[in-house]
Formats: structure tokens, C-alpha cells, sequence
């Protein structure tokens, strides 16, 4: 750490929208910093499922991700690509709350669900990670039966009806059914990374939820259990709006609609490592004319 | 380095495979030190103490004739001690490894005060246990008098810190992604502990209790002091009963200066063995049983 008086104050408090703190102010912005928010402002999306302003994560009192301001819409695919550490999982997390599960992390700014505010004073977390699915990079399966993992969300939520029909509904949903039907009560340990992957998938399902938030979801994945599990992203997106952290630029231009590309901001020097939203917009436009150099760096694979 | 010096590396050095060997002897003979010395007390006792044994020994109560003498109520003085140990320690136990690995702030001074006292509790004499016992168990404020409860509750507090150490480990052993997993799909904190990270860590905790419970079977000294009587012709008919247990039946019968109550006391120790035995061996079965790598 250097001087704690050049250090830059605790990102943002709470309730606060748009109360960034300044980053260095004496040097002057590098043409780099300045963030460019395509479609964002321009390109008005149409009931957006989540819309951010704003929004900044910081981690003990150090700014992690600054000023995203997005809509996601809705029953469309939306991938965050770019370089480690760029914030793009975090703000992922913010949009069901998980980063509350870390005590350090403060979040600033605004961001909504249907028009809701996530970080409002009177918002449940557990109840929004009741309507918001979430599967992780590493499948994570309760290590219990599969028909048992896919209960415990339904059963948590204490949804009614016959639990039988709704192992199966969403088993289906991941088109995991046919593998799985024969074996609803062996362990889901058992099971091979693709398929537990997917299990996770259907689990997220089970409850209902009307997003599937993905973070990497394939990064754990040989080939042929990623292309099924995008194949169940082209299908799910009918029902549901996703959004996919990737590291794999090839896996946001196959599966996304949208693409938001982030970047590490060293502009604050080397130790202040800020991810920034950079440029925003329908995944073919970013791949084919990206508005931003640093952009067509990073999708012609010139960094990251 | 050219090809040719490649080619050749050269026999290994006789001096070095005589190093290499003389190690593994080295360590062999400083391994089976233990094993030796505790495979020789075993034989001997087992010498000394399976003539004496028999069904009547097991079924009848102490005796000032040796022929007539047996431990039943030091048996079952000692399940007695053991309920009473395994009903205290497994909720409390439990309980504090839960507050301990999820919910203490480890910011909080008071949590980590509370963490080092009980790292520091697991390694105090047991003895001191038996003066606390005494002094705020058997008389204080509980005056519970030399009672089944009484000495329970003072083995409780001998192993409990083992029991909590133990647990916590075996809850941190649940991988956090099962604990995010779960709050993902709205679980509260409650439910995710409750319905699959307790779930979990239960053959861990298990394993933990068990073994704690067989430390407490052998332990001595703090009975002593909280005063359970050494002859006792009667089995324990409640907690709040008098009480003996195998290991003050042992004791009791080495300090006799007769040389048939020496036998029978290494008789009641070959008993305490196999309950030790059976109980370990339930804990490592539960523990291969359930073994699981995430």
C-alpha cells in the first residue's frame, strides 16, 4: 500500500448513486479511463430486466469496479467478457446480492430488477436469490441424491405442488432428464463435470426463476460439455434472460445477443487495479465493429 | 553437454544405497519402539488379566473376596458417565463449532478470545476439570453432590474443547461452494447451515465425539476428585445415583495389597480396552465410510 493519504477513500456508500470518488485527481484522465457507454444511454432497451447506475464494488475500503452503468434485457443472452480481474464476475454477484456474503465488500450506486432497487433499504437478499438463478464456475452439487439437489430450492422456497413433477420439469428443462431418470436417488458426486454442471443448471431452474446469472459456467468443462451446455443456453433463453460471465471470447460470440466488455483500469496506478465497463452492445457489432480500440484489441486477441 | 557424456551415468555408489538403506532401518527401528512397548503391555496385562475373566466376573458386583468380586457397577457406572458426556457434549459441541466457523465475526476481539481460550482448554490437565468439578459441581453452586451428573458433567467439560475443535474442523471441511450453492437459490443462512453443510460435516463430527467419549472413559483423575466412591456394590439407578467407573475400579484394586485383586484389576483393564477399542473402531468405520473428496 502506499501513502494512506493518497489512497482513495472507501468506494461509495450506500444510497448514494453516482458518488464515485475521484481516482488520482491530480493526474491528468488518460483519453483510457474515459468509459463509453454504447446503447447504454443511446439505444434505449425496453423493460430491462436489470439496469444498473452507477454501479461500483469495492473490497475493504478499495475500489474494485467502478461506474457500470447497463441495461440488461430481458429472454436475451448477455455475456461480460475481458481480462482477469476486470469486475465483471462482481458485478455479476451484485445482481442477486451474493456480494453481501463477503463482509468487506461495499456496493454503490444503483441497481435495479424490474425497476426495483436490489441494495433498498427494505430488500431481503434471500429474497432476491428466490427469483434470480445462479450457477457457478466450479459445478458445486449438494452431495446428496440428484433428485434431492434439485428439490432443495423448491423446498426452500416451499413451493407447492407434486415435487415429483417439478425434479422432472426442470431435469428436462437442462435436458438432463434421459441421463438422469434411471438413477434420481445415486449420489450426484457420481456424475460426470458436464452433467453435474448441468444438474446445477436444473437446479437453478427448479424454483423458477425468471434470470440464470452464469459465472464461467464451462470454464471446468472439456469441449463437448460446453457446446451442450451452450445448445441449453440458445434453448433456456426462450424462458429466462441470461447473463454469462466468460472468459472465452469464442463462447460470447457463439451463445451472447449482447456483449459488455470490461477492462482493468491501471490508471490509478499499478496497485489500484479498477475494472471498468468499456463499450456495450449487440454481440456481432462488438466482434465485427467495435466502437472502441481497446475493444477490437481485445476481441482480435492483442491482450488478455 | 555433449551426447557421449550423457551416455554414461554411472553405477549408483555402493556408499550412498548403504546410506539409503541404513535410513529405512533407522526408521523402522524408531517406529516399532512404540509399537513394541505398547504390544508388550498389551500381552502382558491380557497374561495377567484373561484368567480372571469371566461371565460372572462381568455380572457381579465389587467384593472383598477376590473369587467373588467383580465390576458391573463399574460398567455400568461407566455407560452411566457416558450418556450423560455424549448428551452435554454433542449439542454444546455442535453448537459452538456452528457459532464459531459461521456466524463469529473473527474481527470481534470477543471471538477471537473465545477461540484461543478453548485451543488453550483442550490442553489443560484434566485435573484442574476435577477441581473445578469439585468445587463448583459436586458442591457451589450446582451441589450436586458425588453423583452420576455430577461426574458427567465434569468429564463433559474435560473433552468438550476436543469436541468443538474437532467439529470445526469438520465443518470447514464442507467446501464454501456448498454454503453459496445453497444461499443461491434463497436458502436462508439458517437453512443452508441446517440442510446441507450440518448434513455434511455429520460423519466428521461424529468421528469427533466418539473419540472424545473414549478419552473420557479412561480418564481418572477428575472422578477422583469429584469423589466417586471406589466400592460400590450397586449399580447407578439415576443421575442423581453414587457411582463408580472402570477406571476407579482399576485403581482401586491395584492399590490392594493382594496379589488375586492385581489380576482382577488387569482383568477390568483388558474390559476397558475392548469398550476403547470397540468405540475407535466405530469412529474409524464412520469415518472411511463417509469419507469424501470434494
Amino acid at each position: 500500500m502506499t501513502d494512506p493519504e493518497k489512497t482513495p477513500e472507501p468506494a461509495v456508500e450506500q444510497g448514494e448513486p453516482g458518488q464515485v470518488p475521484p481516482i488520482a485527481p491530480d493526474e491528468p484522465r488518460a483519453p483510457v479511463a474515459k468509459v463509453i457507454h454504447h446503447d447504454v444511454i443511446d439505444h434505449a432497451i425496453e423493460a430491462p430486466v436489470f439496469e444498473t447506475e452507477a454501479l461500483s464494488v469495492a473490497y475493504g475500503g478499495k475500489p474494485a469496479v467502478l461506474d457500470v452503468t447497463m441495461k440488461i434485457p430481458q429472454k436475451e443472452i448477455t455475456a461480460f467478457i475481458g481480462p482477469s480481474g476486470c469486475g465483471k464476475s462482481t458485478i455479476l454477484r451484485c445482481f442477486d446480492r451474493m456480494n453481501d456474503l463477503i463482509p468487506s465488500a461495499a456496493v454503490g450506486g444503483m441497481v435495479r430488477y424490474h425497476g426495483v432497487d436490489l441494495y433498498g433499504g427494505d430488500v431481503d437478499a434471500v429474497q432476491v436469490r428466490k427469483r434470480i438463478g445462479m450457477v457457478f464456475q466450479k459445478p458445486n452439487p449438494f452431495p446428496k441424491p440428484v433428485y434431492d439437489n434439485i428439490a432443495f430450492g423448491p423446498k426452500v422456497l416451499g413451493m407447492k405442488g407434486d415435487m415429483d413433477e417439478i425434479v422432472e420439469s426442470a431435469l428436462r428443462r437442462a435436458s438432463l432428464w434421459e441421463d438422469v431418470k434411471d438413477r434420481l436417488k445415486d449420489n450426484a458426486f457420481g456424475m460426470s463435470g458436464g452433467q453435474q454442471q448441468r444438474l446445477c443448471i436444473a437446479r437453478a431452474l427448479a424454483t423458477n426463476p425468471d434470470v440464470l446469472l452464469m459465472d464461467e459456467p464451462c470454464s471446468a468443462l472439456d469441449p463437448i460439455s460446453t457446446s451442450r451446455i451452450e445448445d441449453l443456453m440458445h434453448e433456456l433463453k426462450e424462458t429466462v434472460s441470461i447473463v454469462i460471465v466468460t472468459h472465452n471470447m469464442q463462447q460470447a460470440a457463439r451463445v451472447s445477443d449482447r456483449t459488455a466488455f470490461f477492462i482493468v483500469d491501471l490508471s490509478a496506478g499499478e496497485e489500484h487495479r479498477i475494472g471498468r465497463l468499456v463499450e456495450y452492445g449487440p454481440t456481432d457489432r462488438i466482434f465485427t465493429n467495435p466502437h472502441d480500440t481497446r475493444t477490437e484489441d481485445y476481441v482480435s486477441g492483442k491482450f488478455g | 553437454m555433449t551426447s557421449e557424456s550423457v551416455q554414461t551415468f554411472g553405477a549408483p555408489s555402493p556408499a550412498g544405497k548403504l546410506r539409503d538403506w541404513a535410513f529405512v532401518v533407522l526408521l523402522a527401528v524408531l517406529t516399532s519402539v512404540g509399537l513394541v512397548v505398547l504390544a508388550a503391555l498389551l500381552i502382558d496385562t491380557a497374561i495377567d488379566g484373561v484368567p480372571s475373566l469371566s461371565f460372572d466376573f462381568l455380572t457381579s458386583f465389587p467384593s472383598a473376596f477376590p473369587a467373588r468380586a467383580g465390576i458391573e457397577s463399574a460398567v455400568m457406572g461407566t455407560l452411566w458417565l457416558m450418556l450423560v458426556v455424549a448428551i452435554v457434549i454433542i449439542p454444546l459441541g455442535i453448537a459452538t463449532a456452528l457459532y464459531l466457523e459461521e456466524y463469529a465475526d473473527r474481527s470481534k476481539w470477543w471471538n477471537r478470545l473465545i477461540e484461543v481460550n478453548i485451543q488453550n482448554l483442550a490442553a489443560v490437565p484434566s485435573i484442574v476439570y476435577g477441581i473445578l468439578g469439585l468445587a463448583y459441581i459436586v458442591r457451589g453452586p450446582l451441589d450436586l453432590g458425588r453423583t452420576v451428573l455430577a461426574g458427567g458433567l465434569t468429564l463433559s467439560l474435560v473433552v468438550l474443547p476436543v469436541v468443538i475443535i474437532t467439529s470445526r474442523e469438520a465443518i470447514r471441511a464442507v467446501p464454501p461452494s456448498i454454503k453459496e450453492g445453497a444461499l443461491a437459490l434463497g436458502a436462508t443462512q439458517w437453512q443452508a447451515i441446517w440442510r446441507q453443510i450440518l448434513p455434511s460435516s455429520i460423519p466428521g463430527i461424529a468421528t469427533g465425539v466418539i473419540l472424545s467419549l473414549s478419552r473420557a472413559i479412561g480418564e481418572t483423575a477428575p472422578l477422583i476428585l469429584v469423589g466417586a466412591a471406589t466400592f460400590v456394590a450397586f449399580n447407578p439407578t439415576g443421575l442423581d445415583s453414587a457411582f463408580t467407573a472402570l477406571p476407579l475400579q482399576i485403581f482401586s484394586w491395584i492399590s490392594q495389597p493382594n496379589e488375586d485383586f492385581q489380576s482382577l484389576a488387569a482383568a477390568a483393564i483388558v474390559v476397558l480396552l475392548v469398550m476403547l477399542i470397540m468405540l475407535n473402531a466405530v469412529a474409524i468405520w464412520l469415518r472411511n465410510k463417509y469419507q469424501r473428496r470434494w
